[in-house]
């Protein structure tokens, strides 16, 4: 595997860093994501591939995935949510060319993907789509609008989940219960598999599944996966780190990573 | 409008970038074009948030995408992605609404579109057509099969007078030259006007605005102004976010506001009954009588 727990460590290390320098919440979402983000990018990604965050409040860990293959640099990554900066909150519209769309209103990134895997097959190209949405977001009639049409034109989408449980007001299941949303997936006919988000061998198994048509990959996670005091409490969707916090936070997903390390290697 | 849009579309259904996404709608009209585009002409079904989207990737992969509806099922649906997906990144995609104003008619104000280019018009790069007759529509199809910016094409009704041929599609034309009254008029409506003054002998100077908003005022148009001092603008949008609210804004910068300034909108369901886009327009105040009416025994400096 190219992705070494290694690069895993520091690509989380430098998420941490970055939100803990720029004062900014959100970081629950982000380290829910980041392994999957990260695994798309060092292990499924082709050449004609693209990417399509949805879940634009992840900006965090896109950025920092970005960075960990040189596509950003690290100044971009100290200017993240500052003034002048090109790393909004939220993915930009046309500044950072490997986004291909700015995000953050949840429910538009399936369509968007949509439009650019049949760019792809009306014009005969090859590649396939990879857009990873949250769970919460299922909230949105759009992305019931997106999947119905990915599924009638049998597109070449991978469909990643975020399945942390946790949305911005509390549980998911406490506010529109979506669950069992694997089994809606295949209610909707779409070959769905489900992984742990933080297994990254079985994630990245998950994603080079070879698919003709949608295919749809519930990842279970932890928000705030990594750090205990993070974890699973949706309070993390939006709190900064304090210096304390981000202290407690660094040893942990160091400590972690040495756990991990076995595994993965 | 519709034929005349359809019949032009399929002089471009070859075109390899070209795709047509439709919200479900088209029938006894778009059927032409759905036979010559095969895979590119898509029912995206009644999923118009979808389809905008959809559209937004495939303006960016490079295509030109075009979505249709009704109007205010494009516009105020999916508006939302019209202002993300689509302007915030500047990207070719045509919207397409059919039934400017109260064009649905009877149908009821669901289907009305009285404040779309308004809406619109607020948002980053995107322009509007509103063609006038209905050799503006091939012409106006043309143009933006090759434009690089988002853009609104609001579809109604050609009210063309059988005496006028109309001068090739620009965003200004002047239509009647006259020494009265100066009138300004955006939309298809122009022609039930345009018909009602000729015979009324009125000496109106009358300018036809056929696309928005207003990058420039036409010299002649300004020292019209000047000269009578008396403008009225008349359109089937309400008054929020109209060409109006934009013309009266650009004469103050320009320092020419007129002495008078007469300004007919749509004005929504002004007895709560519902009819044809003609009993709306005399609702209004928009259709032909009320316009010589008004304009009747204005005299100018």
């Amino acid at each position: 595997m190219r992705l070494t727990p290694e690069l895993l460590l520091k690509a989380r290390l430098r998420l941490l860093r970055m939100h803990y320098e720029s004062k900014v919440g959100h970081i629950g979402g982000n380290l829910s994501c980041l392994d999957i983000l990260m695994t798309v990018y060092h292990e499924a990604l082709g050449s004609l591939d693209q990417f399509v965050l949805s879940k634009g409040h992840s900006a965090g860990a896109l950025y920092v995935t970005l960075w960990s293959l040189g596509l950003l640099s690290d100044a971009d990554l100290t200017s993240f949510h500052k003034d002048g900066t090109r790393l909004s909150g939220h993915p930009p519209p046309r500044s950072i060319p490997e986004i291909p769309f700015g995000t953050g209103s949840l429910g538009h990134g399936l369509g968007l993907a949509a439009g650019l895997a049949l760019g792809k097959k009306l014009k005969g190209e090859g590649g396939r789509l990879f857009c990873l949405t949250s769970d919460g977001e299922w909230n949105e009639g759009s992305n019931w609008e997106a999947l119905t049409f990915i599924r009638h034109h049998r597109l070449n989408i991978t469909l990643i989940v975020d399945l942390n449980g946790l949305q911005g007001f509390g549980n998911t299941c406490d506010i529109a219960d979506l669950r069992p949303l694997a089994a809606k997936f295949r209610a909707f006919r779409l070959e769905t598999l489900e992984v742990v988000g933080h297994d990254v061998p079985s994630l990245a198994e998950a994603l080079g599944h070879a698919s003709q048509g949608p295919l749809a990959v519930v990842a279970t996670t932890k928000k705030g996966h990594g750090v205990s005091f993070m974890e699973d409490l949706f309070e993390w969707h939006y709190l900064p780190l304090s210096s304390e916090s981000y202290r407690q936070a660094v040893r942990q997903v160091t400590s972690l990573c040495a756990t991990h390390s076995a595994v993965l290697s | 409008m519709r034929n005349a849009f359809c019949s032009t579309l399929v002089g471009f259904a070859a075109k390899p970038d070209f795709v047509f996404l439709t919200g479900d709608l088209g029938f006894q009209a778009l059927e032409p074009l759905r036979e010559e585009m095969g895979g590119r002409f898509i029912n995206a079904g009644v999923a118009e948030q979808n389809m905008v989207s959809v559209a937004a990737g495939l303006g960016k992969s490079g295509l030109r995408p075009w979505v249709y509806s009704i109007a205010p099922f494009l516009y105020a649906r999916a508006f939302e992605q019209i202002r993300n997906d689509v302007c915030l990144h500047g990207i070719p995609v045509v919207l397409v609404g059919n039934g400017g104003g109260y064009g649905y008619g009877v149908m009821g104000g669901t289907h009305h579109a009285l404040e779309d280019y308004g809406v619109l018009l607020s948002l980053p790069s995107i322009r509007a057509y509103l063609p006038a007759f209905d050799s503006d529509v091939s012409e106006i199809i043309r143009h933006l099969m090759e434009t690089e910016h988002p853009a609104y094409l609001r579809l109604g009704i050609s009210e063309q007078p059988a005496w006028l041929t109309p001068p090739p599609f620009a965003a200004w034309r002047h239509l009647m030259h006259g020494t009265g009254p100066t009138v300004a008029i955006a939309g298809p409506l122009a022609g039930g006007i345009l018909d009602a003054l000729h015979e009324s002998g009125i000496s109106a100077d009358v300018w036809l605005v056929s696309e928005l908003p207003i990058q420039a005022l036409p010299p002649a148009f300004v020292s019209n102004v000047q000269r009578s001092q008396y403008l009225m603008v008349i359109e089937e949008h309400v008054r929020a976010g109209s060409f109006g609210q934009m013309l009266a804004h650009q004469l103050l910068l320009a320092g020419t506001a007129p002495g008078r300034f007469i300004h007919r909108t749509a004005l929504g369901y002004v007895s709560g009954r519902y009819g044809s886009q003609r009993f709306h327009r005399a609702e209004c105040g928009l259709d032909p009588a009320s316009i010589v009416n008004e304009l009747t025994g204005v005299t100018v400096s």
